[in-house]
């Protein structure tokens, strides 16, 4: 089977994220990672590979000349082959979409899709499904389990406050990952060194026929949001502490 | 004038308190509003819906949510009522269905929003996990929005006026992506993510009985129960609990943490909460920086304090 994983770089969880002219961040000092959900993603992708004979697993990822260092570490972990989509600016939504649901295609024998259910930078929560749209494929969002016996996929997902939906699909099919499907592994020595010997496949945004001039969702503006006031504690012995508290809820913020 | 779409989304026949911010939000723009209700009988939700130009009842034998059918029944919506802008709520279920609707019509999407103005077709929206804002603006044909619950404040008295009633049949074709069962859990929980108060428990519970002292505290506060990683990760408490950048994010009027340290990935699911109280032991931990009023002191002695003093009358 062949199977795709895509994946997005973003700034470290712990970074703090300064605004630079308005429209950017500043990426200086930022550490980049692998977005948390597409490390799920790519651990899945892996183990169905390990499951499946003959199959290879492919991982994509649009962006600048940066990500080639996470798609090194894809191909660390075990992935196959490695292809890298060249976007230096914003692109948005449809567009990436477009972009990725293009280079999947070129392969008729696509079989599934690993995706993220977001990616912790811009929090889109769409690209997953659109592209499965896109490809005119059946698709779950936030998975926490996942099965395949022959050609049917049986997925679990995660709705309100514990409910869960039992999902049947036919590959080909697209899986966006959350947290619980799975622990992602760490590259072995011999991955990393194996990866060194793959090539990564370069591909420009006006190969596949997408170009930033077709955005139709512009980004304005980003700020830094109000931050609060640092607020107090509250002295005392527990017991009067708490009554203060109480008091200060009721009178003070009136949330009770 | 823009026509401007609504999802009404029920949850097992109930009306979600979150319609109301959408349909405070599209009310007062004067806008002509299209609010659809996938509903057998659409009786009790009207008194919800005064004040709406059209509300248009989708009719079907099963309407059991399947987002095939639901998104295809909604794009042909939006095609055949001509809507500009449609809007929903950034739900569990506006997660799944929205991006398909977005690319089944052809679609702009922003989701998450904190603030939206159809008529501009400018949205707000949260992006870092929070650690900043970005405005976005649409220029697509068509732009759907999905909106954050407990943000846009609720109007107390709409405008009356019954609204003009059509009905559209559902689409009750093949269904690809099929939900062959909804498993409920046990336990009657308050869903985080609409939820105006919210007890969460760290680390420090210790374990997982332990967290019975935050159900108890809150029992009192008719509160949601959410936790720490940390406290998800030992498993003191289960996945559907976790606030933070991989969790839940949410958004209470009051958000008490007990035992949680204030890490950043646990603050920026929990940041736009209204008012923030730490309990810790730890007159360092970076948790006192951000809340709006701390106590210093032990979990297991001040949570039933509280409680006691919560459960007096004023
Ligand atoms: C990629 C990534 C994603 C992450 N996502 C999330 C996320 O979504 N949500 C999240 O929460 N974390 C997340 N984390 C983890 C986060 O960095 C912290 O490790 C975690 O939030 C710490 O949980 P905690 O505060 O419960 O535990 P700790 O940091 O161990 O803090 C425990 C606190 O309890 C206090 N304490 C101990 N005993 C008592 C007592 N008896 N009474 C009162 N106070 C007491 C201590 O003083 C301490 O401050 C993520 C981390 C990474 C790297
Ligand atoms: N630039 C990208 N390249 C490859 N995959 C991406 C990219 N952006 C998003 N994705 C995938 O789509 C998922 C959802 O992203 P988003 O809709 O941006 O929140 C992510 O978890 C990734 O798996």
């Amino acid at each position: 089977m062949n199977i795709y994983v895509c994946l997005k770089q973003v700034p470290d969880t712990e970074a703090s994220i300064l605004v630079k002219d308005g429209k950017s961040i500043q990426e200086a000092n930022i550490k980049w990672i692998i977005s948390p959900y597409d490390e799920y993603a790519i651990e899945e992708a892996l183990k169905l590979k390990e499951k499946t004979p003959g199959s290879t697993v492919t991982a994509l990822c649009l962006g600048p000349e940066r990500v080639h260092s996470a798609l090194r570490s894809v191909l660390a972990m075990g992935a196959d082959k490695a292809v890298h989509i060249e976007s230096n600016g914003y692109l948005d939504d449809q567009n990436t979409a477009q972009a990725l649901a293009e280079v999947i295609k070129a392969d008729s024998a696509f079989g599934v899709i690993f995706t993220g259910k977001q990616a912790i930078d811009n929090d889109s929560y769409q690209l997953h499904l659109r592209l499965a749209e896109n490809l005119g494929i059946p698709a779950a969002t936030h998975v926490t389990a996942f099965t395949v016996e022959g050609q049917k996929v049986k997925v679990q997902r995660e709705i309100d406050e514990g409910a869960k939906e039992m999902i049947e699909m036919s590959i080909p099919c697209l899986v966006a990952a959350a947290k619980g499907l799975n622990t992602p592994r760490y590259a072995s020595m011999m991955g990393i060194m194996k990866a060194k010997k793959i090539e990564i496949k370069k591909i420009t945004l006006s190969e596949i026929g997408v170009n930033e001039s077709q955005n139709k969702v512009q980004l304005l503006k980003l700020s830094a949001p109000a931050e609060k006031p640092q607020g107090r504690v509250i002295p005392g012995e527990p017991a009067d502490a708490v009554k203060e508290l109480v008091r200060l809820l009721r009178e003070e913020a009136k949330v009770l | 004038m823009a026509n401007i779409g609504l999802y009404i989304e029920l949850k097992e026949g109930v009306f979600k308190k979150s319609n109301r911010e959408l349909l405070s939000l599209v009310r007062k723009c004067g806008q002509n509003v299209h609010a659809v209700v996938f509903c057998a009988d659409l009786q009790p939700y009207l008194p919800e819906l005064r004040g709406i130009q059209t509300v248009i009842q989708v009719k079907g034998t099963d309407l059991a949510y399947q987002p095939d059918r639901y998104a295809q029944t909604l794009a042909d919506i939006i095609a055949e009522f001509k809507l500009d802008v449609f809007c929903g709520i950034f739900s569990a279920q506006g997660k799944d269905l929205f991006p398909r609707l977005a690319a089944k019509a052809k679609a702009s999407l922003v989701n998450d929003c904190l603030a939206v103005d159809p008529a501009s077709r400018k949205a707000v929206k949260p992006v870092y996990s929070g650690k900043l804002l970005a405005e976005f603006q649409v220029n697509d044909e068509r732009a759907l929005f999905t909106i954050r619950p407990n943000v846009i404040p609720v109007e107390e008295n709409p405008a009356d006026g019954q609204p003009e009633i059509k009905t559209f049949p559902f689409n009750a074709g093949p269904v690809k992506t099929h939900i062959v069962q909804v498993v409920k859990s046990a336990a009657k929980k308050i869903d985080l993510t609409e939820a105006e108060i919210i007890v969460s428990g760290g680390r420090a519970m210790k374990n997982k009985e332990n967290f019975a002292i935050l159900e108890d505290l809150a029992a009192v506060l008719n509160a949601g129960v959410g936790a720490s990683r940390a406290a998800v990760d030992a498993e003191y408490a289960t996945a559907d609990m976790q606030v933070g950048q991989t969790g839940k994010v949410v958004n209470p009027k009051l958000y008490i943490a007990c035992g949680i340290s204030g890490a950043i990935q646990h603050f920026v699911g929990m940041k736009t909460s209204k008012i923030i109280v730490a309990i810790n032991k730890d007159p360092e931990a970076p948790i006192f920086k951000k809340a709006d009023y701390g106590i210093v002191g032990d979990l297991f002695a001040i949570a039933p304090l509280l409680q006691e003093e919560l459960k007096k009358k004023l």
